[in-house]
């Protein structure tokens, strides 16, 4: 009962944050901003991430490789393909909701028990929408970039990897990069990742908007928001597959 | 002028406010007072649309709140300055940002009037100068009168200010208090002020009025409260032996 209740409270919440704003150029003031905050400020811990990712995709690939009949360029068709479909997308989405999703959770709920989102409402501004649009825009609108950059840096991890362990040659790891390349991949991975950067926005401000009590309960919600946008992650990945690649 | 009338509010079983009735007058300072778990925040909350009442009519000039339409809920309340018992002062902007921001979002005063008007209410609060300092960089007074001088940034008609000496020492309290009392008047505003400090009822209260129990218990002026034999006012404002004297004193005194 509880929790169907919160996820009605919930979409009650996506309908104020949709409502007109009031002054869009505060808003698209605010957006850049945010920009910065969730999307530029990740790009060091995507690309540390990314890098590694790469590389232990494909010696793991390298080291599977058993039968000599298997192609050595398998490697980077495999590196390429799972990073492309599953990893950047989805491991990344759920660092992100790590990083960014706790952040929004702390940073709102703050703003509830110091009575900062009270103020705004008292002003008349419609405190969802002024908080929360401007970050799922910023979300939707720069995740899709972060991930771009992780798959060119996995591949690219991958491939130092194989040359300093000298698993592979260039021109294998290469040719299997660019081996069967369906530009579909791109286009299915960079949805996923635009409804994974609506989830990890959305639910880490649901949970930072309600946040009631102290320190301590700022410190719950932050918690809650990242284990509920992980969950809905990896449901929505499971729904989004089954509905894109079927 | 802001009239309540038999409003209700409940939390489960807990019945806060008791058919509540109150008017608060223009141009004055309007306290309320009462003990701890009162009501008086959840009145205010109630009077501001922050709560919704169970029942019972909240009139802004007559026009009754409780039935009005988000829009025009949004426009009373452009006309209504908020002081919270932590300020509430945006930590992310400066000093200078939080008194533009209802300029900026509600106004379309160009960049240079709108900081003319940042520093009018600055100055008014005796905070020239300290445009660029973030909140935290301010002391608990000057946050308090950084929160006033944002309130006043849009002329409201209606100022609410939540405990505004808590956390203050006597001095800075008086300083508050004179600013809340000077403002009220300058602006013909509608003032309400919900405190425990008595030294702001002599100073400052218009008109008083105790709540006790969710009930509107006592009404009357500052001459009026020093003289009253009503025994739960007496132990709520008189509870020391020093405020026991004093109120002899100051009984001989009206």
């Amino acid at each position: 009962m509880n929790y169907i209740h919160s996820i009605g409270k919930y979409f009650n919440m996506l309908r104020s944050v949709f409502a007109r704003p009031e002054r869009l150029k505060i808003y698209y003031t605010r957006t850049l901003t945010e920009i910065e905050t969730i999307g530029l400020n990740s790009i060091g811990i995507v690309a540390i991430l990314s890098v590694f990712m790469g590389a232990v995709i494909s010696l793991q690939t390298a080291s599977n490789m058993d039968s000599p009949f298997l192609p050595k360029y398998t490697i980077g068709y495999i590196t390429r393909s799972s990073t492309i479909l599953e990893f950047s997308p989805t491991i990344i989405s759920l660092i992100l909701a790590g990083k960014v999703g706790s952040n929004i959770a702390s940073e709102i709920g703050t703003m509830k028990v110091t009575e900062q989102i009270d103020a705004l409402e008292i002003m008349g501004v419609n405190s969802l929408s002024f908080l929360v649009l401007p970050k799922v825009i910023a979300a939707v609108f720069f995740f899709p970039f972060l991930i771009i950059i992780s798959m060119g840096l996995s591949i690219l991890g991958g491939y130092f990897a194989l040359m300093s362990a000298n698993l592979a040659s260039h021109d294998e790891y290469i040719y299997g990069i660019r081996a069967f390349f369906e530009m579909g991949d791109i286009y299915y991975a960079l949805t996923k990742t635009a409804f994974f950067a609506f989830i990890i926005v959305t639910v880490s401000s649901f949970f930072g908007y309600f946040t009631k009590g102290g320190a301590l309960d700022v410190g719950k919600s932050s918690t809650q928001a990242v284990v509920w946008s992980s969950i809905c992650i990896l449901l929505m990945n499971f729904v989004l597959t089954q509905l894109l690649l079927f | 002028m802001i009239q309540i009338k038999n409003i209700n509010k409940s939390f489960g079983d807990l019945h806060v406010l008791k058919d509540f009735s109150a008017d608060f007058q223009r141009g004055k300072v309007n306290l309320i007072i009462g003990q701890s778990g009162s009501g008086k925040s959840v009145m205010t909350k109630c009077i501001v649309g922050l709560m919704e009442v169970d029942n019972g009519s909240i009139l802004y000039e007559g026009e009754d709140f409780s039935v009005m339409s988000n829009k025009e809920r949004k426009e009373i309340r452009k006309e209504i300055g908020m002081l919270f018992q932590g300020s509430a002062l945006f930590d992310s902007l400066t000093v200078e940002e939080n008194v533009m921001f209802p300029l900026k979002m509600f106004t379309n005063m160009s960049k240079k009037e709108m900081l003319d008007r940042v520093n009018f209410c600055l100055d008014r609060v005796n905070l020239s100068g300290r445009n660029k300092l973030f909140p935290s960089e301010c002391s608990g007074g000057m946050q308090k009168r950084i929160a006033i001088a944002r309130a006043i940034a849009m002329k409201p008609k209606y100022l609410f200010c939540d405990e505004p000496n808590s956390g203050l020492d006597p001095s800075t309290s008086i300083v508050v208090d004179n600013l809340i009392k000077e403002i009220t008047y300058e602006y013909d505003m509608t003032t309400i002020v919900i405190t425990h400090d008595m030294n702001s009822v002599i100073e400052i209260g218009d008109n008083i009025l105790f709540l006790y129990k969710g009930m509107n218990w006592w009404t009357g002026t500052k001459e009026e409260i020093i003289k009253t034999d009503n025994q739960e006012i007496n132990d709520f404002v008189y509870a020391s032996q020093f405020m026991k004297n004093l109120k002899e004193k100051l009984k001989q005194e009206f």
